[in-house]
């Protein structure tokens, strides 16, 4: 417990973020990279065809690590937006901005490539029976909505905690719209069509495992390194950002090491 | 309850004075669905088919209207500043201002209803079941509108903005309302619609007051 109330408190400090993490942006960086190579190599060369949809169930290498990475996104927002709101956490703020265009690109690209998918499969690139098409089109406007909440708001401090209490209404109304969206596909739907139902074998799912690992890495490279840009933006007046500017990071923390 | 009853008399007072506030978003719903049967034709079973879809579309984009200007006047003259700082219980005050923000649109188109209906062609027996439907469903529009309404009270651009957080929201409610009245058309009771309506009203009522406070805060503080 006296660890993490330690951790707790050091990530008040913007300036402990930059340099902790520095180390982390690189291998999760790395990681990363390794990971989605190895997970995409293998899924999209070596994995077996399907024996109904034959190559273009590939897509899912690509498809389900980034849908799955982009809800997570959201929840790791509402998070974010709660301990911004209660703990007024500065640091908390700097990850609700650097996660926002993220998980937007992540829901694009996951309702991008669920439209080529569906292209080959279900002869249709948008299908307005499916639930799941549906629910991901609406997370997409909720990160419109963040965004555009945030821009038009002039004083930073304010954008970030209306985006946090936008973002913790969003997520206690995600399950709701779920909910009302798979009851509505329900009454619609002449014929289920499921990409979950597959049972895939260990050769099939394994690279899939690995992608979305790595994808969950790419989260962590991205956020952390956009943090990281947005830490010196805001800190840009300190003297330890001109000192680590000026290239003595290393002294940077262990000055504040003194105090 | 001095501070609920207090605030909802103001609120009424300032409503019942500021009529064109009130009565636009209403003009702006009957001339919105006046377009509709223009542009559908006039064809009563084409408008009857669609009724549901668009008497609900149109009733949230009615109250995207009416939610938009729901804390700007009090937020420039000052007495939303005053209402925060001086009220230890502003919760209250939030939930005499949801309500009467529902009492003059959600409830006067209930009141509306059966004519909105006639015009969209709907049979005289779901008229009844209309009502209802929007009785149960246009509070949730109100209150968790009134959210966004907050949060972009303090922001450089409105209307626009509003809509883009809010209806996202409110897609459950759209898609019970719509099954509702559809069930009603194919002589069903929507009794499961309108339990998830009354749920999500009543839900909404009891968060709202606290999500709009601190939207509200929240501009302020800029």
């Amino acid at each position: 417990m006296g660890i993490l109330k330690t951790l707790w408190h050091r990530l008040g400090s913007p300036r402990w973020f930059f340099h902790m993490m520095a180390p982390w942006q690189t291998w999760l960086g790395g990681l990363a990279l390794l990971l989605l190579l190895t997970g995409s190599f293998w899924g999209l060369v070596y994995a077996p065809q399907d024996y109904q949809q034959s190559h273009s169930f590939r897509i899912i290498y690509v498809h389900v690590p980034t849908v799955i990475v982009a809800q997570s996104v959201y929840m790791a927002l509402g998070v974010s937006g709660f301990v911004l709101l209660v703990w007024r956490m500065k640091l908390a703020d700097v990850a609700l901005k650097a996660m926002v265009p993220f998980g937007m690109a992540m829901t694009a690209l996951g309702l991008f490539t669920g439209a080529v998918w569906g292209r080959p499969t279900w002869g249709t690139w948008w299908e307005w029976t499916d639930a799941r098409l549906i629910s991901t089109l609406i997370l997409l406007f909720l990160y419109f909505g963040l965004y555009a909440l945030r821009e038009s708001i002039a004083s930073a401090e304010a954008a970030g905690r209306a985006c946090a209490v936008l973002a913790i209404v969003g997520l206690v109304n995600i399950p709701i719209i779920k909910y009302s969206v798979e009851w509505w596909t329900t009454l619609h739907q002449g014929e289920t069509l499921s990409m979950t139902g597959i049972k895939m074998p260990a050769e099939m799912y394994i690279p899939l495992l690995i992608n979305i690992l790595g994808m969950y890495c790419l989260f962590g490279y991205v956020v952390i390194a956009r943090m990281r840009n947005e830490i010196l933006r805001r800190e840009r007046e300190t003297n330890w950002v001109a000192a680590w500017l000026r290239g003595d990071g290393r002294t940077g923390m262990e000055s504040m090491s003194e105090h | 309850m001095s501070v609920f009853t207090g605030q909802l008399g103001r609120e009424l007072r300032l409503a019942a004075r500021s009529r064109s506030d009130v009565l636009n978003p209403l003009v702006f719903l009957l001339l919105a669905i006046t377009l509709f049967a223009l542009a559908l034709d006039g064809k009563p079973e084409v408008l009857r088919e669609h009724a549901a879809g668009i008497l609900w579309v149109l009733v949230l984009l009615t109250n995207m209207l009416a939610l938009d200007g729901m804390f700007r006047r009090d937020f420039d003259d000052g007495s939303l500043e005053q209402l925060l700082l001086a009220v230890d219980a502003v919760p209250f005050a939030m939930l005499a201002k949801l309500l009467v923000q529902w009492l003059v649109t959600g409830l006067i188109i209930v009141l509306l209803s059966p004519l909105l209906g006639m015009v969209l062609n709907l049979p005289a027996a779901v008229l009844g079941t209309l009502a209802l439907v929007l009785l149960a469903g246009t509070p949730a529009v109100s209150f968790i509108g009134a959210i966004g309404a907050a949060l972009t009270t303090g922001a450089r651009r409105g209307g626009a903005l509003l809509a883009l957080l809010v209806l996202p929201l409110l897609i459950p409610v759209l898609i019970f309302g719509v099954s509702a009245i559809n069930r009603a058309l194919a002589d069903e009771p929507p009794r499961a619609e309108l339990y998830w309506l009354g749920a999500l009203s009543v839900t909404s009522l009891m968060l709202s007051p606290f999500a709009t406070q601190a939207g509200l805060k929240i501009a302020l503080e800029q």
